[in-house]
């Protein structure tokens, strides 16, 4: 066997490993054994996806002595391998953007604590991606939780404190639903590993046996993701867990936490239901209806909201509808509008946020809207990062945002019922979009007239903060890769959803 | 009463004290029970009412439920829809629940080849008489691994919703503001204490055995170290954190679990990787029934054993006074 395919199993271990080895270290040696284990992890699924993509199969690789049924298993294909390494892209990019706002947020004695958080939330990202097996989805789905609470509350105010325990409700809520679910399909196919559910789900709907408890389990299961991943009726506890979070947590969190439960829920829909049993039920067509709704929602509430934080973060409920509207499609071609749009955001939402971060600190830290007039040319390279994000999102051509837009609506084109729903529900979104958006950015680029109240507003040059123009500059270009050059990624999509099945 | 002893002598014998107990003439607190009347602080109490009242008045003028019929409305709305769709919940599960295989039933689903392995072969090929724990720590050893990291992880969460930090300013501010019993060590309970001196050793030694003992019966990791944590606990609140900080501290939590789980990953890397590669493993499965036996099942049962007591503790420490 070549050594390439222990990876997978490596980097979850390794990744494991660093959070207990962060608890006995200073909070400067666990940043630095963070970068170092995001470097080598990102390396580790860059290999992985180039073995993969050579040898054009998936593989299992056998968690011990005891083979799949009987044991643990962790499968890796060309999507798998793809979204990992993207995963660590991003994780470390979200890192290195928002260093000086740890430092200054977080108290120094508890420092080390947020890199354990990371770590091992990076961890169960990785787990939950590579996973062949439910119930080992459901125990990292856990520590996906805590850690994300971690984050969230590590900077103590009374908003992130409030903010963590709604987050902790709602997402103890899903855990809950799916872990029941899990429960169900279990009694009904006595199995636990992906493959051998979906033989028997494809058995017990052939034979037409518990045909309820089959849909209920599949319907709970559903709903306990869309409540973690925050789709728009359960999308209550977003805003503040955002808006008031330190960047990286907040930028962390918008693009891969929510998106880890996405991958997930694809993983179920073709790994363990199996797509064409999952097309044909009626709970696509609630995900496409809150979905649409999601995408008009979210874009009011940003409307209506003035603190920039909380308003790129009601955003994300938009995209995240976005999402769930392409699974409710029904479609191959929905399917990978919405794994391209999990991309396309993830790298987006990463870069409005700690773009957020720095037109905010170059205006005395205000987050109000109303006050950041100017920031565009006080802190220049924030100013153009915020507006190539904005342009990403509103969908304008060459940014990622106008690809995954263009392969919505090629998707629905395909569909005779859902066609007229979705290009409406898009085109009301953009201009929604297109409003907030649009008045941010006008905003940041209006020269300061008075003066009263902006005393303490100051110029910000690139190399004050090396790294975060670094991550910046980084998050812009890979923006820019995915908008001109998607016909690669469009592929990988492809034929990973082909080793699917 | 006819009495032998004079009655200074009579009261120095047992059935003198037990005399003098019964008619309640003496109390066996006094003199071996720390023991102090509560004084009243007329201004703290005037500051509480105060506080009382204040909270009393900022809460009506924020929701002024008396005029404030939307939200009046809203309270009622969502009570009503909240029960409205916990009865939904219920019933859908009722029903999903009333199609599910019978129970016990010896054709379901769940009777297949997977748990006929595990009960046919599991002690042939984990070591272990306890097939539940053959089954967790070494057929699905990589739940189990996400499982302890979970425990850590919640720790770690606990540490930052409630460590106190000693050199932090803001912190400093709050804690002479505020009056907590945080820094007041438990008092010295006679009764506590013996209890504690018998039962302390007792139930540690008891952990012990069903941690050590998780292989070849009922017990385990998890379980025993809990029974370990609340013998801590016990010690602790019998004895003070002055006695416990002699051999428990910070550090040596932070040190205790890294290593546990430190020993438990690379114990579980080795079996997966060689397992995965297809090498021999080198480690022995023993003779079933013995201490030693079974392979890796008991390094991990201790490595969890460990995580979990120290976890009970540490929760326990954390709240009473927010750190070691």
């Amino acid at each position: 066997m070549e050594f390439v395919r222990n990876f997978p199993f490596i980097s979850i271990v390794l990744s494991l490993f660093s959070g207990p080895l962060s608890s006995v270290l200073n909070g400067k040696w666990a940043r630095r054994v963070n970068y170092f284990v995001l470097c080598v992890l990102g390396a580790m699924q860059a290999s992985v996806l180039a073995y993969v993509l050579q040898t054009k199969g998936a593989f299992v690789y056998t968690m011990g002595h005891f083979p799949a049924p009987w044991g643990n298993e962790i499968r890796a294909g060309v999507l798998e391998a793809f979204m990992a390494l993207f995963f660590c892209i991003i994780m470390l990019l979200c890192m290195i953007g928002g260093v000086k706002e740890r430092e200054k947020e977080i108290e120094p004695g508890k420092q080390n604590l947020y890199y354990i958080m990371t770590n091992l939330l990076l961890c169960s990202l990785l787990a939950l991606i590579y996973t062949n097996d439910l119930f080992t989805a459901y125990v990292f789905v856990e520590i996906n939780t805590i850690s994300a609470c971690g984050l969230i509350m590590i900077k103590q105010n009374g908003r992130t404190i409030e903010a963590a325990t709604r987050y902790m409700i709602m997402s103890l809520l899903g855990s809950g639903l799916f872990l029941l679910g899990i429960c169900f399909l279990y009694d009904l196919t006595g199995h636990l590993l992906m493959s051998n559910i979906k033989e028997a789900v494809a058995g017990l709907v052939s034979t037409g046996q518990y045909q309820n408890p089959l849909m209920i389990s599949i319907c709970i299961m559903c709903v306990g993701l869309a409540i973690k991943s925050a789709l728009f009726p359960f999308h209550t506890w977003l805003p503040d867990a955002y808006g008031y979070s330190t960047v990286s947590s907040a930028a962390i969190l918008s693009s891969l936490v929510s998106k880890g439960y996405i991958f997930l829920l694809v993983k179920i829909f073709y790994r363990v239901i199996g797509f064409d049993i999952i097309s044909n039920t009626k709970i696509i067509n609630i995900l496409f209806v809150f979905g649409i709704a999601g995408m008009i929602m979210g874009s009011v509430g940003a409307i209506m909201e003035s603190n920039i934080r909380r308003m790129i973060a009601y955003s994300s409920v938009a995209q995240i509808g976005y999402i769930y509207m392409g699974f409710g499609l029904g479609t191959t071609a929905g399917m990978i509008a919405s794994i391209y749009h999990i991309f396309s955001h993830a790298a987006t939402k990463s870069l409005l946020f700690i773009a957020g971060s720095g037109i905010t600190d170059c205006s005395d830290g205000n987050v109000n809207f109303k006050k950041l007039d100017g920031a565009g040319y006080r802190n220049k390279l924030a100013g153009l990062a915020f507006t190539v994000g904005s342009l990403s999102m509103v969908g304008v051509p060459m940014f990622s945002g106008f690809i995954s837009k263009m392969f919505f609506s090629q998707a629905a084109i395909g569909h005779d019922v859902k066609l007229l729903p979705t290009l409406i529900a898009l085109a009301i979104s953009t201009i929604l979009n297109a409003v907030y958006f649009m008045k941010t950015v006008i905003r940041i680029y209006i020269p300061v007239k008075d003066t009263v109240g902006r005393e303490n507003y100051r110029n910000i040059k690139m190399r004050e903060d090396p790294l975060k123009s670094a991550a910046l500059i980084l998050l812009i270009i890979l923006n820019f890769i995915l908008g001109l050059n998607s016909e690669p990624i469009i592929r990988f999509i492809e034929s990973g959803l082909k080793m699917f099945s | 009463m006819s009495r032998k002893l004079p009655k200074e002598e009579y009261d120095k014998t047992l059935s003198g004290k037990f005399e003098k107990w019964l008619s309640g003439s003496k109390d066996p607190y006094v003199g071996h029970v720390e023991m102090q009347k509560q004084s009243i602080d007329p201004e703290y109490e005037k500051l509480k009412k105060q506080n009382l009242k204040e909270k009393k008045e900022i809460r009506e003028r924020i929701y002024d439920l008396e005029n404030n019929s939307k939200i009046r409305k809203f309270r009622k709305i969502y009570r009503g829809f909240s029960i409205l769709f916990c009865l939904f919940l219920v019933a859908m599960l009722l029903f999903a629940v009333a199609d599910l295989p019978p129970f016990g039933n010896a054709d379901n689903p769940v009777n297949n080849e997977v748990s006929a392995r595990y009960i046919e072969k599991g002690l042939q090929e984990t070591g272990a008489v306890n097939i539940v724990t053959g089954m967790i720590l070494d057929y699905r050893a990589f739940d189990t691994l996400g499982e302890s990291h979970v425990l850590f992880i919640a720790t770690c969460t606990v540490l930052i919703l409630l460590r106190v930090d000693k050199n932090s300013k803001k912190r400093k501010e709050e804690s002479d503001a505020e009056i907590d019993d945080r820094h007041f060590e438990p008092k010295n309970d006679l009764i506590l204490q013996s209890a504690a001196r018998f039962l302390v050793p007792l139930i540690i030694i008891f952990g012990v055995y069903i941690i050590l003992c998780g292989h070849l019966g009922p017990g385990g990791g998890f379980s025993g170290g809990a029974v370990i944590g609340a013998g801590l606990i016990l010690y602790l609140n019998a004895f003070g954190f002055e006695k416990t900080e002699r051999f428990f501290t910070a550090k040596t939590y932070k040190w205790m679990s890294f290593g546990a789980l430190f020993c438990y990953a690379a114990a579980k890397s080795y079996s997966f990787y060689t397992g995965a590669n297809h090498i021999e493993s080198i480690i022995p499965l023993g003779v079933p029934g013995a201490i030693i036996s079974s392979g890796l099942i008991l390094i991990l049962n201790i490595c969890v054993g460990v995580v979990v007591s120290g976890t009970m503790y540490a929760f326990y420490v954390m709240f009473r006074k927010g750190g070691f």
